[in-house]
């Protein structure tokens, strides 16, 4: 059984409609890197997952568990899937550590007094041990976006979801991220990622999904996508995309 | 004791007359000085910025009815000069604004951004011309639904001219309230009174702030 | 030409603390109750029945375009109305808690609504109960936001309770003229009492600025 199941799934804001008819399968283990143009669907597919946008039409699946707005073990399933922000999201008011303990914490996941532990050795795995009693705006935007993740990695997620996490990143504050990412991956997590950062799609991800219109356009792995593109569309968008 | 009628009601909406006078006169001599407030506030020299600074603490520091009380009993006993009632109470009001209004108004001008006080005098204009030709129409745009509102503030703060026994609208309610023995019925006909003036104001005033301020 | 002589009004201190004291409890009970009464309305209004909202839009906007004087004597005369005989200072504690209320409302609606919708999304998305995200994420930078706007506001209220005199509460301003119709300094009573208001509200201030600098450790935005 796939880690994450979508299938037939349908989403409308108003009249207007984002996702067609989107069917996806995702095993565990698998990087799977969402690409296309602004307003292809893939941002509002990848925010279905977790339930922050109910679907129209369609299921998705978890583990084999049905997810949508009303479940009544969504804060639960929130625990295993974890989300990090393009505006990174970090509480203001809290230090790093509470910004990572606070939901383990408060689900009970460690004790109050485990929790500093926990803390650093998150933190170990971004490599910002140091900042544990900084606060989110004394940090630069990467070493926000890399406590964000150390933030998810806290609940130890079965899964990872990116939302263009590199997006609202100064260019050399990138990299720093994408290493901890690619960390992530070869230890075995289960990521999905929208990003524009086709380098990290061709050496990392085990699958490219490449949206159109609110519709899985082409998907396969990196070789095949970015080698043959079947498609004029997905042609058109490397070639708009290819970086020198 | 009568019973609440017609006669009553012209009675309360004569006295407005007077609330109205009140609120003008206090715009009146009230404004000039908010202004010079407003400008001795954002002044470059630091002596004119703390005086008024100080003087301002001072004033927000006290009940309008203490102003009220001291200006219309404190001072004639002291001075010991009959002061008529219409201008103790003018000067008190007229004090309130230019305070207040004076305060607000320093804010729309300090709202105004920096860079155009810098484009303005790169004109070679002198800094008054600046001020009135380039920052007070933006200052005055910022700060007018703030102003409206304090117009409102000024209405209501009439309302205390009763305890110091001029007749207007709140001390015809008095009146009228102690000549019927109706008070509930009175006061709530001059709170509405008071309500269809201010609020038309009010919904002005945010009004403005969407039409004007909106894209802030 | 008049002299100064604050001597006479010695004679009263007991008085003047005695009116202190009880503007301190009126200013700590408006405070208090509006808060309460603020908060509950801020919230009925965001996730409210359609009539209890246009109930509240209506309390709201009925104290805001009335004079707080003509709202102290309608709470004032409401009672015995009813048969029930008010003493003048529960009617001037909840005609202040009405006002300040009314008041604190909208400060605290504006204070929920300045929270960003993505810290929210954040806390729900690490698995937290909606209790949980208000308490521990909306709650401290909300209270922070709106701190400047209620503290003014409770100075306001401070000022405020010397209305209560109308209605003969025996708060600050009451015990003024009291002073004023035994000793006939005018100039000398209504100058030590604005004195007195002053201290009080810089008293307030600085209280407020000392809390605010320990409950609210966090850097602000650069």
């Amino acid at each position: 059984m796939a880690l994450v199941e979508i299938r037939n799934v349908q989403k409308s804001f108003g009249s207007l409609k984002v996702l067609h008819d989107v069917s996806l399968s995702i095993e565990e283990g698998e990087i799977v890197t969402i690409i296309g143009r602004s307003g292809s669907g893939k941002s509002t597919l990848l925010r279905c997952i977790n339930a922050l946008e109910e679907i129209d039409g369609g299921e998705i699946l978890i583990e084999g568990q049905k997810v949508y707005g009303k479940m009544p073990n969504l804060k639960e399933l929130r625990q295993r899937v974890g989300i990090v922000f393009q505006s990174f999201n970090l509480f203001p008011h809290l230090k790093v550590e509470r910004n990572i303990t606070l939901a383990p914490v408060l689900t009970g996941r460690v004790s109050k007094k485990d929790a500093r532990d926990l803390a650093l050795s998150c933190l170990a795995k971004v490599g910002l041990q140091e900042k544990i009693d900084s606060y989110p705006e004394q940090l630069s935007g990467g070493q926000q976006q890399r406590v964000a993740i150390a933030r998810c990695l806290a609940m130890s997620p079965h899964l990872m979801l990116f939302d263009e996490v590199t997006s609202a990143l100064d260019p050399e504050l990138v990299g720093e991220v994408l290493k901890v990412m690619e960390d992530m991956a070869r230890q075995g997590m289960t990521m999905i990622l929208v990003t524009h950062e086709m380098g990290f799609a061709r050496n990392v991800a085990t699958k490219i999904v490449f949206m159109h219109q609110g519709r899985v356009w082409e998907e396969g792995p990196p070789a095949e996508l970015f080698e043959n593109p079947k498609t004029p569309e997905l042609q058109a968008f490397i070639g708009s995309t290819r970086q020198v | 004791m009568r019973q609440f009628s017609m006669i009553d009601f012209v009675a309360l909406t004569t006295a407005l007359q007077y609330t109205v006078l009140l609120v003008i006169l206090a715009l009146a001599f009230g404004t000039p000085l908010a202004l010079l407030m407003a400008l001795l506030r954002t002044s470059r020299a630091a002596i004119p910025r703390w005086a008024t600074a100080f003087v301002l603490q001072l004033v927000q520091g006290i009940p309008l009815l203490a102003l009220l009380m001291f200006f219309y009993f404190g001072l004639p006993v002291f001075l010991g000069v009959q002061i008529p009632p219409l201008v103790a109470v003018t000067v008190a009001f007229t004090i309130y604004t230019a305070v207040f209004l004076g305060e607000i108004w320093r804010g729309g001008i300090e709202a105004v951004k920096q860079t155009q006080w810098e484009a303005a005098a790169s004109l070679g204009i002198s800094r008054w011309q600046q001020f009135r030709y380039v920052i007070a129409p933006q200052a005055m745009k910022i700060a007018l639904p703030a102003t409206v509102g304090f117009l409102v503030q000024l209405i209501k703060g009439t309302s205390l001219a009763a305890v110091v026994g001029f007749v207007e609208l709140t001390r015809a309610g008095q009146l009228v309230s102690a000549a019927t023995f109706q008070p509930l019925l009175v006061y709530s006909v001059v709170a509405a009174v008071y309500f269809a003036i201010c609020f038309p104001l009010t919904l002005w005033s945010r009004n403005l702030e969407a039409r004007l301020n909106g894209s802030r | 030409m008049g002299n100064l002589n604050f001597r006479p009004l010695w004679r009263y201190q007991d008085a003047i603390i005695e009116g202190i004291i009880t503007t301190l409890w009126l200013t700590l009970i408006a405070t208090l109750a509006g808060l309460i009464i603020g908060t509950i309305c801020a919230v009925v209004l965001r996730r409210g029945p359609k009539p209890i909202r246009y109930l509240i839009y209506t309390y709201i906007e009925v104290i805001r375009n009335t004079p707080p004087l003509i709202q102290i004597f309608i709470v004032f005369f409401v009672f015995p109305g009813f048969g029930v005989r008010l003493d003048p200072f529960p009617a001037a504690s909840i005609a202040l808690s009405l006002y300040f209320g009314a008041y604190a409302s909208e400060i605290i609606r504006s204070g929920l609504d300045s929270i960003p919708r993505s810290q929210v999304e954040a806390g729900h998305c690490l698995g937290l109960s909606s209790l949980q995200v208000f308490v521990h994420v909306v709650l401290g930078p909300a209270l922070r936001n709106i701190y400047p706007s209620i503290t003014s506001q409770i100075v306001l209220v401070l000022l405020g309770t010397s209305i209560a005199s109308q209605i003969s509460t025996e708060e600050l301003f009451h015990t003024a003229g009291f002073i004023d119709s035994r000793t006939f300094r005018s100039f000398e009573v209504y100058a030590l009492i604005a004195l007195i208001y002053v201290l009080l509200v810089t008293a307030f201030r600085l209280l407020f600025a000392l809390i605010g600098r320990v409950a609210f450790r966090w850097p602000t935005r650069r």
